[in-house]
């Protein structure tokens, strides 16, 4: 039988807006994945501990504070650091267009703006398992 | 025959005779719903609804207050208009608000940075990327009075999101304005100090509810006596609403948090009648323009009852749901985002068609980042035009007899009464909070609102129909990313020059007094004075109360 994919929905920062983490994180599990979701306020060591822990193929930010810059590479750094680079990183939230190709460079693979539909984060996802596998 | 009757005759024949025809022919849109998700009828008639006018409606500035909280309402002066402003450091905000103020602005609303909510200091490691992102940095009195530079206190009224901490923030606007010379019983102004709705759904929080509800019961006790034309509390609907709530539940849970509020305070041997008057509170105006006006209207007649009935308030005063509104960030797109002034626009209308006394019109570039000065203006003449142009203001809730509105009023009430009893026999709002059944609640509408929009049941203009290619915005607000340093410089300067021996004397009378149940305000304000810094009040004070932990509920 097929591996289900396992994923973690993560707020780092002190960013308290969990609309949007709480719905993808729910229709993500309706699309038949399993998800782990952190709730608000976690560092990005824990989160990549969690990450680790609880053995996820990805790891999806969510923040609209604007701090994505700092916390979205700390996120990826402390994965690489701890040996788990190949748990795939993405972000989404209220991010400008310009900051996307840092972010990018940085090591987050993917990152959602306002208005996109959970069917694109789905295919990504599955691109990048089928990537894996 | 009754008028009633003879209107039933009468429908039942355009049904058969008109309408069933037509319908043959052209049948109408699916999805015709509100935001409970219930069905809009085709037409609402003197059928619809039970008409006592002196008993529901009555005359504004009398009980229940369903027309409005006042006699002349916009015929006398406009409702205020209020800009929610504050990012980077104390000077770049302060700028922004002498700008907003030359602009014809009537008020101030500060934002302030995340750190500076949770209690942070800028030095703080949890702080690192947050500081001067979604707010201005305060650490410490000096970046207050920085930040009301040249701005007499005495004359504007100041509206303060801060919550958690407010008790803190409003101690140093205390002691800024003493600097100016002016006394506590002359400033004017709001702190949010809803602690409830951090917890269900904006998620500042510091500590758990108990030690929370005492330092909101202090801060009413504190001004009572000492700050009278201080707005104490702003109940909070709007983060709920934005959550994903629909508009009943965006009131029942706001007024079902306001129970709770008065139920502590009253506990505690405050009057109602003393602190109740100075409680205001803070609503969303969305997108669908009549519900959002029954809404407002349900919230005041609600409010109304409750504080007369449940409390057995006295005054008028103390039944007047005074409320902020502020348009609804959620409903901004990051496409086409010069679609969104129309949003704004529609917005704003059913917050004045239902009454507001303040407003904060958002600007169109929200949903990409922080406003730009020329969007601020926009959203500022936004309610500029519906204030002198629309000439919806010439008269009291010109929306009042009209059959659906009365209709959605008792709908919206009904509704909201079934939840705050349901709540109630939960044992209140701080235990159906603990349970996570408001959240939960929330989150399904939220669920259900989003599954529609990517099934395209509903429709939103630019995102899921209407979409065109188009270049990224140029020329949003950046954040220097600089202002971190600088924050935390001139707060090791600040701790350097301060008496030090007084600090942690303070800080240690503070945690005293936490472990008992004294009023904590005067020694609060006894420790902004002396430059102790928010992050090692607050530090003090978790030390005592703990922290609360998020109850998560997916």
């Amino acid at each position: 039988m097929k591996k289900k994919i396992r994923i973690l929905i993560a707020k780092p920062g002190l960013d308290g807006h969990d609309r949007g983490a709480k719905f993808i994180a729910r229709a993500l599990r309706d699309a038949g994945m399993e998800v782990i979701y952190t709730g608000i306020r976690q560092t990005p060591e824990s989160i990549a501990d969690t990450a680790i822990q609880e053995d996820v193929d990805f790891v999806g930010l969510s923040l609209l504070s604007g701090a994505h810059n700092v916390l979205f590479p700390k996120v990826v750094e402390e994965l690489r650091e701890k040996g788990a680079e190949d748990i795939v990183v993405f972000g989404g939230g209220v991010i400008p267009e310009d900051d996307i190709p840092f972010l990018k460079k940085k090591g987050v693979q993917a990152v959602f703006t306002p208005g996109t539909s959970i069917k694109d984060v789905v295919d990504f996802i599955n691109k990048k398992m089928n990537e894996k596998n | 025959m009754s008028n009633k009757e003879s209107i039933k005759k009468e429908a039942e024949k355009w049904e058969k005779e008109t309408l069933t025809p037509f319908l043959a022919k052209a049948p109408e849109r699916e999805n015709l719903k509100d935001s409970s998700g219930e069905d809009v009828n085709r037409l609402y008639t003197p059928l619809d609804y039970e008409e006592n006018y002196n008993e529901k409606l009555n005359f504004p500035g009398q009980f229940p207050f369903t027309r409005g909280v006042y006699p002349t309402m916009y015929r006398g002066r406009f409702w205020t208009m209020r800009q929610y402003a504050g990012f980077g450091t104390a000077e770049e905000s302060n700028e922004r608000y002498k700008y907003l103020l030359k602009q014809g602005q009537t008020g101030l609303s500060v934002a302030f940075d995340l750190p500076t909510q949770i209690g942070y200091d800028s030095d703080d490691p949890v702080s690192e990327g947050e500081v001067g992102k979604v707010g201005v940095a305060i650490d410490t009195l000096d970046d207050m009075e920085i930040l009301f530079k040249d701005i007499p206190l005495d004359k504007v009224s100041t509206s303060m999101t801060i919550n958690a901490t407010a008790s803190v923030l409003l101690a140093m606007y205390i002691a800024v304005a003493e600097k100016q010379g002016v006394t506590a019983d002359k400033i004017r102004g709001t702190i949010q100090n809803d602690i409830l709705k951090e917890y269900i759904a904006r998620g500042t929080y510091v500590f758990p509810p108990k030690p929370s509800m005492r330092l909101i019961t202090n801060i009413f006790e504190f001004c009572s006596q000492n700050v009278p034309k201080w707005n104490t509390i702003s109940i909070s609907g709007y983060h709920i609403r934005e959550a994903g709530s629909s508009a009943a539940q965006e009131v029942a849970f706001t007024l079902a948090d306001g129970i709770e509020y008065c139920k502590a305070a009253v506990d505690t041997g405050l009057d109602i009648d003393v602190f109740a008057g100075r409680l205001s509170f803070f609503f969303n105006a969305h997108n669908d323009l009549l519900e959002e006006v029954a809404k407002f209207r349900a919230a005041r007649r609600m409010w109304a009852k409750i504080m007369k009935e449940k409390f057995g308030a006295k005054k008028a005063k103390s039944m007047m749901l005074r409320f902020h509104t502020q348009t609804a960030g959620s409903t901004l797109t990051a496409q086409q985002p010069d679609n969104n002034i129309v949003r704004v626009a529609i917005q704003t209308l059913a917050a004045v068609l239902g009454g507001t006394q303040s407003l904060h019109t958002n600007s169109r570039d929200e949903a990409l980042a922080l406003p730009t000065e020329d969007s601020v203006r926009i959203a500022l003449r936004t309610q500029q035009i519906v204030a002198y142009e629309s000439g919806v203001t010439k008269t009291i809730d010109p929306l009042a007899g009209s059959y659906y509105i009365e209709a959605l009023t008792d709908k919206i009430e009904k509704e909201a009464f079934e939840y705050i009893d349901k709540i109630e026999k939960m044992g209140g709002m701080v235990a159906a909070i603990e349970g996570g059944f408001v959240q939960k609640e929330i989150q399904d509408s939220a669920y259900k609102y989003q599954m529609e929009i990517e099934k395209g049941d509903r429709i939103i203009v630019g995102v899921n129909k209407f979409q065109m290619e188009e270049p990224p915005v140029e020329g949003l607000l950046k954040v220097d990313m600089s202002i971190q340093n600088k924050q935390v410089e001139k707060l090791k300067k600040i701790k350097e020059s301060r008496d030090n021996v007084k600090v942690k004397s303070v800080l240690k009378k503070l945690e005293e007094e936490a472990k008992g149940n004294t009023n904590l305000m005067p020694t609060i304000l006894e420790a902004v004075k002396v430059y102790a810094s928010i992050g090692e009040i607050t530090n003090t004070l978790r030390g005592v109360f703990g922290e609360y932990k998020e109850h998560i509920v997916l």
